[in-house]
Parts: C-alpha cells; structure tokens; sequence
C-alpha cells in the first residue's frame, strides 16, 4: 500500500428528479483525504452528509463531478470502501462470525484458504472485542454489540476507506462513548483512513482531525473544515479540561447554531 | 378464552401465595418453641431447621403438582366439553333426522373400517388407506409442480418491477375463479380424470406460492442489499445469502396456504372425476347410501388436512429468524 492512498472529491453535484422538479442536495463539494487521516462530516439533518457519503460509497453517483478513491474513480461501491450503517444492517439469519465472514470471504476467497479467512475473520471480531459472541445471532446481542460487529465486518475486508454512517446515533450515551474510545483505539491500531457522518459535535471533536461542516441544504455545500490539532492517543477525561478541545467544540457550535441556524 | 385463563391463574396465584406465608409462620413458632429451653442440643436444632426444610420442600412439590394439574384441567377440559356437546347435538340430530347415523353407530363402522384399511377388491372397491394416499399423492404432484413453477416465478415477479407491472393483470383476474372451473379445461387437455384433477390442484395451489414470495422478495429490506452492494457479492451469494433467508418466511406462508386450498380442492376434485381417492369415495359411499361413511370420509378429511397443516407450520418454524 502506498502513500497514494486517499480520497478525492472534485466539484461534486448532486441532484434528484422530483415531482417539483429537480432538487439539488448537494453542490461544489471538494474535499481531499489524506491516508490515514479522521474527517468528520457534520451538519443538521438534510444537509446532505449522507449524501454525500452515499457518493463515496458509490451506493449512488454523482450527476456531476469526479470521485477518486485509491488512484481509482469511484464508479459503484466496491470493498475497498468499508461501510458502516447506521442500523448496524447485520443479516440476522448469520451468526456474528459468519456476518464478518461473508465480507471477508468476498474480499480474499479468491486468494485465500479457508483456515486464512477464518483466522481474518476471528481477529475482526476480536478487535471489536466480541470473541465471547462470535457463534450468537444478532438477535442475542445488544445494539452496542451489533454496532461492533458492523465494525468488525467493514475493516475485516481491509478497506483503504472506512465510512461511518451515524454508526452510534442509535446507541444510548453510554454506549455511544463507550464505543467511540473503541473506536479510537481500533482506527489507531489499524491506522486507517476515516470518513464519519455525526451530528454530534462532543464525537466529531474527540474523534476527528478534521470536520467538515457543511451548510443547510438544498445545494448544500462545504462551509468551513476546522483542523482539530489534539494530540493523540485522546482521552476524553483528560480533554474535558483541555482549553484547546473546548476551542473546536466552541467553533462547530457556533458553526451550526449561529451561522447555520436552521429555520425549522 | 384466554383473558379467563389469565384470570384464574391469577386467583389460584393469589391462594398458594397467601397460604404459603402462614404455614412458614406457623412452622418458625415450632422451632421457637422447640428452641426456647436453652438447654436443646444444636444438632438438635439443625435437624429441626432440616426438617423444616423438607416440609418446605415437599410442599413446593405438591404445590407444583397441583399447578401442573390445575393448568391441565383448563387447558383440557374445555375442549372435551365442547367435543361432548357436540356429540350429544349430533346424537339428537340422528334421532330426528331419519337414516342420520348417531355417534356410536359411525364409531362401530369407523373401527370395521379402519381395521383393514389397506385391501383392494377391484378398482373401484379398495380401503380407505389406499383412497386417502391417492388423494394425497395427487395433492403431492399438484402442489409440488405448483411450487416448482410459482416460487420461481414469485421470486422474478418479485425482483423486476416490468415483470410484476406485467403478470399482475393476470394474476388478479385468474387467482379468485374457483377451482374447479379449472377442470373442464384439464379434461379437455389431458384426456384423462387424473391427470385433470392434479391440473385443478397446480392451478389453485399456485397464486398463494407467487403472491407470496413475490411479496417477500420485495419487502426485503433495503439495509440488506444494500450490505450485498457494498461488498460487491456475486448474483449467487445474493441469492443465497441474502434473498433466499429473507424470502424463506414468506415462501412458507404461500406454502403453506398452498397445501390448504389443495387439500379442500382434491375433494371436490375427486368427486367430478372418479377413481380411487378420498373425495370420490365419499361420493361413492353417498351413491351406496352408506351414511357412517360418509361421516368417517368428512372426518378424514379434517384429520389429515389438520396434519398436514401442522406439518408445515413446523417446517416453517424451523426456518423463522428473529428480525433485529
């Protein structure tokens, strides 16, 4: 893997037919994403950062300009890009494992054996610290758990880009924070490239290098990227009395609260 | 019916548990009694503590027993009221309505007939055994060539939209005509009775299995394919991996209504038709006058089309996932 792995969004629309016509829900989007770096996306809700994060996915295309991801142009959605839904998404006729093994079977059957992809696949789950559940149904296990197993399944395929789709919004407090060091911690270990969609401004400042704020749609676009410079590894107790950590948290609140102050 | 159950339950509840107290309380004053003199031998006291226990202990068990047969009795008893009552209307009817045979009558031939069930005395005299399996085989072949057509068929429906857009004109007009408006068009195809009574059954037992797979095909949800889209799987991991699992319930339940209107058809069916069968042997029996027969074939019937739907309800269950 070279250093030539990043992501480049070009001058991206998109638009959608509707009964009152077109509706553009995103404009002029340009963003470039380092190897290994953290980019959160934040916005209020129907500015467009799904979207967006839908084109990067490749889950749907953009109607004008150029997505690259890996020296490659994003042309559909493929596992170099690991998805992690909101709803965790987890076949519930499959066991954890075999969740994560599906993925993985369709990203090294090719050149693997089994006892390789298996060794994949247990290591995935073990990182998300679920060892213990790998034979349950996802019916057995709570949602924290299931988020984790979502986690496991999109970096078990080794993705150059991982996308996270609101992936704690429908976790309790407890758990969301509990899963965010997780999450800290796994993207340490793995070093990998991170795009987030959140509305949380406390999880885009612990867990990002950059955020990307982007303004109130329709043709919503990007309105300002804030460089979170915190040293890492974060700990959140330790930045709660950090005067830089309340600086960015300070700029995003202002950002969506006062310059992009919703109507509704 | 079950609001009373509940209702019962809870009294019964409220009777142990208000007995069970005092009978503790009544035991520990025994062993304040017995302990009271300060000169009692500890084992002493452990064995009293002991035997307490066991009374404890064997009347949790009676307590149980008594629960176990309380939940028996009104699960039971209630249905062999209602069976009793239907008997004495029956045996009342028979007693108004001349050559209506009364219960004990059908049950004296049922037992002639069900003793040699499996005998063949020409073609159009054979045991009930063999007129209930011809029944069955032709239900089997029907049905069966009704699901190797429509659960496919129900899957592409279900898949592209052109397809449903296409067939569903079709399918509403055909589905409500009654069954056995089919025959006469499987009679003049086939020539034959048999093979024009199985044509009734493939036809009737088909629009269940469609409608319903094409129905679960397109209620998967979209969380799911869109896992299979973004891990780029092959068509057949698609299949089987993703639609076929969430498919599965559905299918069943086409399955399972299938087996239903087969089974109700092939009476009727098999009346028009002739041959051996259960349906044509009931008609046989009514042309003979033979009235307990014809009781023992319409309670036939009911027993087997009863299994066979308790059958795919446990093939379904097995093939049920919990949604999460």
């Amino acid at each position: 893997m070279s250093n030539s792995f990043h992501l480049v969004v070009d001058n991206v629309d998109k638009r959608f037919n509707t009964k009152q016509g077109e509706f553009i829900a995103i404009r002029d989007v340009n963003l470039r994403v380092e190897r290994g770096e953290f980019v959160a996306l934040i916005g209020h809700s129907g500015c467009g950062k799904s979207t967006l994060l839908n084109l990067i996915a490749g889950l749907s295309d953009a109607s004008s300009g150029v997505l690259v991801c890996g020296g490659r142009e994003i042309s559909g959605p493929g596992p170099d890009r690991g998805v992690v839904f909101q709803n965790h998404s987890l076949l519930p006729w499959l066991t954890c494992f075999n969740n994560v093994y599906l993925a993985v079977e369709r990203v090294f059957g090719a050149t693997e054996k089994k006892p390789q992809l298996t060794a994949r696949t247990e290591a995935a789950l073990k990182m998300v610290g679920l060892t213990h559940a790998m034979h349950k149904h996802p019916n057995e296990i709570s949602g924290g758990m299931k988020q984790r197993v979502g986690i496991a399944r999109a970096l078990a395929i080794e993705p150059a880009v991982l996308l996270l789709d609101e992936p704690f919004g429908a976790l309790d407090a407890l758990t969301r924070a509990h899963l965010q060091d997780e999450l800290l911690r796994i993207v340490a270990e793995t070093k990998s490239t991170v795009v987030m969609v959140t509305h949380d401004v406390d999880e885009a400042v612990l867990l990002s290098d950059r955020i990307v704020m982007m303004t109130n749609g329709p043709a919503a676009t990007i309105g300002e990227i804030l460089d979170v410079d915190l040293p890492r590894p974060r700990d959140r107790l330790a930045l709660a009395e950090n005067t830089d950590y309340h600086h960015y948290r300070k700029a995003v609140v202002e950002f969506l609260y006062a310059k992009q102050k919703r109507a509704a | 019916m079950t609001a009373t159950l509940t209702m019962n339950d809870l009294t019964r509840e409220a009777q142990t548990s208000a007995s069970t107290p005092a009978a503790t309380a009544s035991d520990a004053s025994e062993i304040a009694a017995t302990t009271t003199p300060s000169v009692v031998a500890p084992d002493a006291v452990v064995a009293t503590v002991a035997h307490v226990q066991r009374n404890e202990k064997t009347q949790l068990a009676a307590r149980r027993r008594r629960e176990a047969l309380a939940g028996f009795v009104q699960s039971v008893v209630p249905g062999l009221v209602g069976v009793l009552l239907f008997l004495l209307l029956w045996q009342a009817l028979s007693q108004t309505v001349s050559q209506f045979p009364g219960p004990a009558k059908v049950w004296d031939s049922a037992v002639k007939l069900f003793s040699d069930p499996f005998y063949r005395k020409g073609p159009n005299d054979q045991g009930i055994g063999w007129n209930i399996l011809a029944s069955l085989q032709r239900v089997g072949i029907g049905f069966g060539l009704a699901a190797l057509v429509g659960i496919p068929m129900g899957f592409m429906i279900g898949r592209f939209t052109y397809l449903n857009r296409m067939t569903a004109p079709i399918i509403s007009i055909l589905r409500p005509v009654s069954p056995l408006a089919w025959l006469p068009i499987g009679l003049m195809v086939f020539k034959a009775a048999n093979p024009a009574a199985i044509w009734v059954i493939f036809i009737c037992s088909i629009w269940p299995m469609i409608i319903n797979t094409a129905v679960g095909v397109q209620r998967i949800p979209q969380d799911y394919l869109n896992v299979a889209r973004v891990l780029n799987l092959s068509e057949w991991k698609v299949f089987t991996k993703i639609l076929l699992p969430a498919v599965l319930p559905y299918m069943l339940t086409g399955v399972q209504l299938s087996i239903g209107v087969a089974w109700l058809v092939i009476v009727a069916a098999e009346m028009l038709t002739g041959g051996v069968g259960i349906g044509f042997w009931l008609w046989d029996e009514w042309n003979n006058l033979v009235m307990e027969h014809i009781i023992i074939a319409i309670f036939t019937i009911g027993i087997v089309g009863l299994l066979l739907e308790r059958l795919l309800i446990a093939v379904a269950n097995r093939f049920k996932f919990e949604q999460v």
